[in-house]
């Protein structure tokens, strides 16, 4: 009886399993596999060497493009985590009606209806040398010459990465706020909490967990991305997605491989440590 | 902590409307320091809004509360010398029990050290020393009720109020919960606000009762006067106990232990017949069409036991009416 059971539930969880295996562990696999694999100008030859990690190791750009994608995710969580903070805070404690969160929320998911690159590149024309930005600025007086760091800087490329992931901020710490029982909120304030202290001392705490899916989500998407980096800053600026893709362009796909495993490895060291401090376990 | 003579509560024509609706209507009362009142009344009766605005959770639109010879109708709730207990207790989950009663000393800026004496005073107050440093979540909801009450009196309030502070508990340790309530405001000697919807629950804990029904206060007294000698229809039939009959005109109430089953009197046909240990609730259909409940001691009705559909007489001592307006 107990086997019969045990086989059944196996059975019903295979398609999943299949799925898994075939889309996420064989092709991981395969790039493990693949790093070890040598490369001459030409072709590539199965092999077992570390040549790739030691070139890899060696090599002062690589950790100067890692810093980069670091700096990068960590100024976009910054700014990711204020905005999104603010706007599940507004959206949770201080709109009343149901009907009229709910229309927001949706507000807030319309941009996310046109694809990735059409949001970034939008930003192009606004940003540019002559560009709107640049134009109102003049007219107002408020700049003489255009400002250069607009566009093809960090600036456009975290302006682009906020302006891609703040919703992945926004939902889970609304979902995790939606929970908060509101009678907290009047406990607090009747033991003498002011509003600030309320949202430090209870409000904050209780996102917590939210906050810590928002982050794994925004950290995750920014170091693993490469065609914002590209298009914003004009090919001028690298991350560590970059040297993969340029790597695979120019058919290096072992040296692409040893990348993609490194960084992997780096993003899941990322987020053990974040999982260290917060329990999301009750939210998923 | 003795006598607060000067700790009264006034409520002077206090009003509270939501957009159109009246929800408390031009209220006054007058609580007496060191008792232990009972807002009653249906939901949606005000009793809920009434203790809120006390409280300061919810905006007066008109009229004043005093407490204690001042003015604390806008005062925010922190100031105004009164505490509340919510009614899911409303307790921090992310903080010890310690901490969560130490709340508003740390609100305060009080150093750890002292704060964490106080409330270990005050657990120790409400018998939960031993459960200082767990969580909410790992309490059962009676113990959860003594922290809430705990982290209430830490700011030792001169009114302590309670919004359906048992209706979270199983029966069973209701009737526990609401002994240790009135022991503890005995001992605390303030006045304690308990807003409820059930009247077993006001009888046993009121020293006095406020019934409230359509935003307005029906009837007020102590206890005993409100049950024995209930003013209006509504709240003889609120009550409970009490049997409305028509008469030459007007209504009385009847109490129902008062009506006896015998040879003589009307004649009733028995429709339901409940037993509930001491007395047998007998209610029977008088030839007028009324039903009357009769409660009948145990062992006077097995004497002459009767079963629905059977014809009794109802007697009653008429001096035992009791008109009502």
């Amino acid at each position: 009886m107990g086997k019969s059971r045990d086989s059944i539930a196996y059975f019903q969880a295979a398609p999943l399993m299949a799925v898994l295996l075939a889309f996420l562990v064989v092709p991981i696999g395969m790039i493990f596999v693949v790093s070890f694999w040598g490369a001459t100008e030409f072709s590539i030859y199965p092999a077992f060497q570390l040549d790739n990690y030691a070139f890899l190791f060696s090599s002062p750009v690589t950790y100067k493009v890692f810093f980069a994608t670091f700096k990068y995710a960590f100024i976009t969580w910054v700014f990711t985590l204020s905005i999104g903070f603010t706007v599940a805070y507004f959206l949770a404690f201080h709109v009343r009606s149901q009907s009229m969160q709910t229309a927001l929320f949706l507000l807030c998911t319309i941009p996310f209806l046109t694809s990735n690159i059409i949001r970034m590149i939008s930003w192009i024309p606004f940003l540019g040398r002559n560009g709107i930005a640049n134009q109102t600025l003049i007219s107002w007086g408020v700049i003489d010459e255009p400002l250069e760091w607009l566009l093809y800087s960090d600036f456009s490329v975290i302006l682009a990465f906020v302006h891609l992931y703040t919703l992945f901020m926004v939902v889970p710490i609304f979902n995790t706020m939606m929970r908060i029982d509101k009678s907290l909120v009047e406990a607090a304030y009747d033991n003498g909490a002011s509003g600030l202290q309320t949202l430090w001392h209870v409000i904050v705490p209780l996102t917590k967990p939210g906050i810590m899916i928002g982050t794994i989500f925004v950290v995750t998407l920014v170091m693993g991305d490469f065609i914002t980096v590209r298009f914003m800053s004009g090919s001028q600026k690298a991350n560590v997605g970059r040297l993969i893709s340029n790597d695979i362009a120019l058919l290096q796909y072992p040296s692409a491989a040893a990348t993609a495993v490194v960084l992997l490895c780096t993003v899941l060291i990322v987020i053990g440590v974040l999982l260290r401090f917060v329990n999301i376990r009750k939210e998923l | 902590m003795g006598m607060n003579g000067g700790n009264d509560l006034q409520l002077v024509n206090l009003t509270k409307k939501y957009g159109g609706t009246l929800a408390v209507d031009k209220i006054d009362y007058h609580f007496k320091a060191g008792t232990y009142v009972c807002l009653l009344g249906p939901s949606g009766c005000g009793k809920s809004s009434t203790l809120r605005m006390i409280a300061g959770h919810e905006s007066v639109t008109d009229g004043s509360i005093v407490l204690a010879g001042s003015d604390v109708t806008h005062l925010p709730p922190a100031k105004r010398g009164t505490a509340m207990m919510f009614q899911n207790y409303a307790l921090f989950p992310h903080l010890s029990v310690r901490d969560n009663v130490a709340f508003s000393l740390q609100m305060k800026g009080v150093d750890k050290a002292t704060r964490d004496a106080k409330s270990n005073e005050l657990l120790e107050l409400v018998d939960m020393t031993s459960f200082a440093d767990r969580l909410p979540a790992q309490l059962s909801g009676g113990q959860q009720q003594r922290v809430a009450l705990a982290r209430a009196l830490i700011t030792q309030p001169k009114v302590l109020l309670l919004d359906e502070p048992l209706s979270a508990l199983d029966p069973f340790l209701r009737i526990r919960m609401r002994a240790e309530l009135k022991k503890l405001q005995r001992e605390l000697g303030i006045t304690f606000i308990h807003v409820t919807h059930g009247q077993d629950e006001a009888l046993a804990l009121g020293d006095e009762l406020v019934v409230m029904n359509n935003a307005v206060i029906e009837q007020a007294g102590s206890a005993r006067d409100v049950w024995s000698a209930p003013k209006t229809e509504f709240v003889a039939r609120f009550m409970g106990g009490h049997n409305v009959i028509s008469l030459d005109g007007g209504k009385a109430a009847l109490r129902a232990d008062d009506v006896s089953l015998g040879d003589q009197g009307l004649n009733a046909t028995v429709t339901t017949v409940e037993y509930q240990g001491g007395n047998v609730a007998v209610t029977a259909r008088i030839e007028a069409g009324e039903e009357v409940l009769a409660l009948v001691p145990e062992a006077a009705f097995f004497q002459f036991p009767k079963n629905p559909g059977d014809t009794v007489n109802l007697a009653w001592d008429e001096g035992r009416l009791h008109r009502l307006q």
